[in-house]
């Protein structure tokens, strides 16, 4: 029998702010334990909690990107439950009135475009961190109070690879839109997964798991594409789906349930009394409209229009905003901005890689690379110099034109020189002469090579080229050809 | 609110509830809250008397909106101060029985 599958992703997003949701406690990552904190986010009893405007405008914002509606009343509420890691044994959190509603995310599956429901995004604060010692659990609440960004997707997913689609794709949407660094090592990112599946035809959905807290895309993916045959087996089999939390175990590649917790899902939210409601008026959320950041489709389009580059080299630049915003500066600056993204594409992306670096932190210029790609236009260095030089800016920085000078790399177009480097490779080497001349026309490639090596790769390749070419046949008359 | 169904405003589940707030409650004393309580909500019934369809559900009680603070990070409490009232520690870290998930 075939089985369909459904599966729902809440994302929790850690917001950009420099403090927490509700005091000034530092939001930086890997400080000592327990010294990010303060009574509010520690819990005690009289603390009060204010709201970070910062932390509010980005949700919204988050919001507007994927075409949420936002909400012109909007309230927090108490989450009770009970765990060591939660001070307060509440957890401040948005229940009926969530700063947005709706929007959807586009995804692209095979060259096929799909969109994936959203159905709210609401902010939170998180909890504290455990640490396992031999005997005990210790806990440290600097990430207490931190906040958090909760979206909600519809059950619009049908498989791992969708999953996985969707998660990229909100994750590139949020970088552009700069409410996060959604860095997924410090645990900007963490998904809860729900999923089910049910015999094809059968109308309800079957009864569904839910997978805690994944802090990596690639353990979503994995996760899923264990517990979905998993739950089709025991099905087959004539089994029960029980409606349970499962863990994601990376060593051993399975999901396990875990030790349920009774009456964990009645949370009696209620109206925290401590804050006020959100009020944004409509004149407020179009101004936040009016100066969204450009979604990244969008942007890709409009990089094939205005800059003319093909539809892959567009794709490529704008898959990290950093990279697109790298390109369209020094795009800007230049007469061709097909060189400058395949400058990019292939020198930039692969220094990065090899470096593990972020481009974020490279010293090179927008607008040395703009000067690059101008010195090679104008034929004042050829392509192998450019590639020297564009190795200095990466290590260095600077400028091209006085790395060129500096070097000496100004390409040599001097026929005169270029002639004598000529003659004296003929001269020495006649081998490849009479090769050339037995109809080998690649070995005049050779000589080439050999007359770059004595310019110290200076000369004009063409001229070069076209030079060796006259000569050899003028030889090749000579000898009566 | 939606949380709060038919169920749970018509009857105080005394046992449910203390178990939900972690409160260890005596059979005797369970019996006596749910008497109490069952008199208080069927004092607040009292509300339905009244048509409310045209009334907002109240979240708070004062007219209060949009208090909020600028992102600016402060210092938070010396680590010495943070584990003063802890009743156990661990390298720094508030410590608790050994936590099974
Ligand atoms: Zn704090």
């Amino acid at each position: 029998m075939r089985y369909l599958t459904t599966i729902g992703l809440e994302v929790h997003v850690q917001l950009r702010t420099r403090s927490k949701m509700f005091c000034g406690c530092s939001t930086a990552f890997g400080a000592a334990p327990n010294t990010h904190v303060c009574p509010v986010c520690l819990g005690y009893p009289g603390a009060m909690p204010v709201m970070n405007r910062d932390a509010v405008k980005m949700t919204i914002i988050s919001g507007l990107m994927i075409g949420s509606r936002i909400s012109e009343f909007s309230k927090f509420d108490r989450k009770s439950y009970f765990y060591p890691d939660m001070p307060k044994n509440y957890q401040i959190s948005q229940y009926d009135k969530p700063l947005c509603v709706g929007g959807s995310v586009e995804i692209d599956i095979d060259g096929v475009s799909r969109r994936i429901g959203v159905t709210r995004i609401h902010l939170e604060e998180d909890v504290g961190k455990n640490m396992h010692f031999q005997h005990s659990s210790g806990i440290d609440f600097n990430r207490a109070g931190v906040p958090l960004m909760e979206i909600v997707s519809e059950p619009d997913i049908s498989s791992p690879e969708e999953a996985f689609a969707y998660l990229l794709a909100l994750k590139q949407i949020l970088l552009y839109a700069g409410v996060s660094d959604c860095n997924l090592e410090e645990g900007n990112v963490r998904c809860d997964v729900n999923c089910s599946v049910r015999p094809e035809g059968q109308k309800e959905f079957g009864t569904k798991t839910e997978i805690k807290n994944l802090n990596t895309f690639k353990g979503v993916l994995n996760a899923l594409k264990y517990e979905i045959p998993r739950q089709v087996d025991v099905l087959e089999s004539g089994g029960k789906i029980f409606q349970e939390t499962r863990r994601w175990e990376v060593e051993t590649g399975v999901t396990i349930a875990m030790r349920s917790k009774e009456y964990a899902h009645d949370y009696r939210y209620f109206p925290e009394p401590d804050l006020a409601p959100v009020v944004t008026s409509c004149e407020q959320i179009e101004e936040l409209r009016r100066n969204l950041p450009e979604l990244p489709r969008t942007r890709r389009e409009r990089f094939i229009q205005q800059y003319s580059i093909p539809e892959y080299d567009a794709g490529v630049l704008t898959a990290d905003v950093a990279v697109a915003d790298f390109f369209e500066q020094s795009a800007k600056l230049s007469s061709n901005p097909k060189a400058i993204s395949n400058w990019i594409m292939t020198e930039m992306l692969r220094l990065l890689s090899e470096r593990e670096m972020d481009i974020r932190k490279v010293v090179v210029t927008p607008a040395a690379l703009a000067g690059l790609v101008k010195l090679v236009d104008e034929k004042v260095i050829n392509s192998n110099s450019a590639k020297e030089v564009f190795a200095l800016l990466f290590e260095k920085g600077g400028e091209p034109d006085q790395i060129v000078r500096e070097k000496g790399l100004v390409q040599v177009s001097d026929s005169g020189a270029i002639e004598k480097f000529v003659d004296q490779a003929i001269a020495e080497n006649a081998k490849s002469v009479s090769d050339y001349l037995a109809g080998k026309d690649v070995a005049a490639k050779y000589i080439v090579g050999q007359v770059m090596k004595m310019s110290r790769g200076k000369a004009n390749p063409q001229l070069v080229a076209s030079i060796i070419e006259d000569k050899l046949k003028v030889e090749k008359m000579k000898r009566g050809g | 609110m939606a949380a709060l169904d038919k169920e749970t405003t018509d009857k105080i589940d005394v046992a449910y509830v203390a178990r939900l707030a972690r409160l260890y409650l005596a059979d005797t004393e369970v019996q006596t809250f749910q008497g109490q309580l069952d008199h208080i909500v069927g004092y607040m019934k009292k509300i339905d008397e009244l048509d409310l369809s045209n009334v907002e559900p109240t979240s708070h009680a004062v007219t209060l909106q949009n208090v909020f603070r600028e992102d600016v990070v402060k210092p938070g409490l010396a680590v010495e101060q943070v584990m003063a009232n802890a009743p156990a520690q661990v390298s720094d870290q508030f410590q608790v029985p050994k936590i099974i998930e």
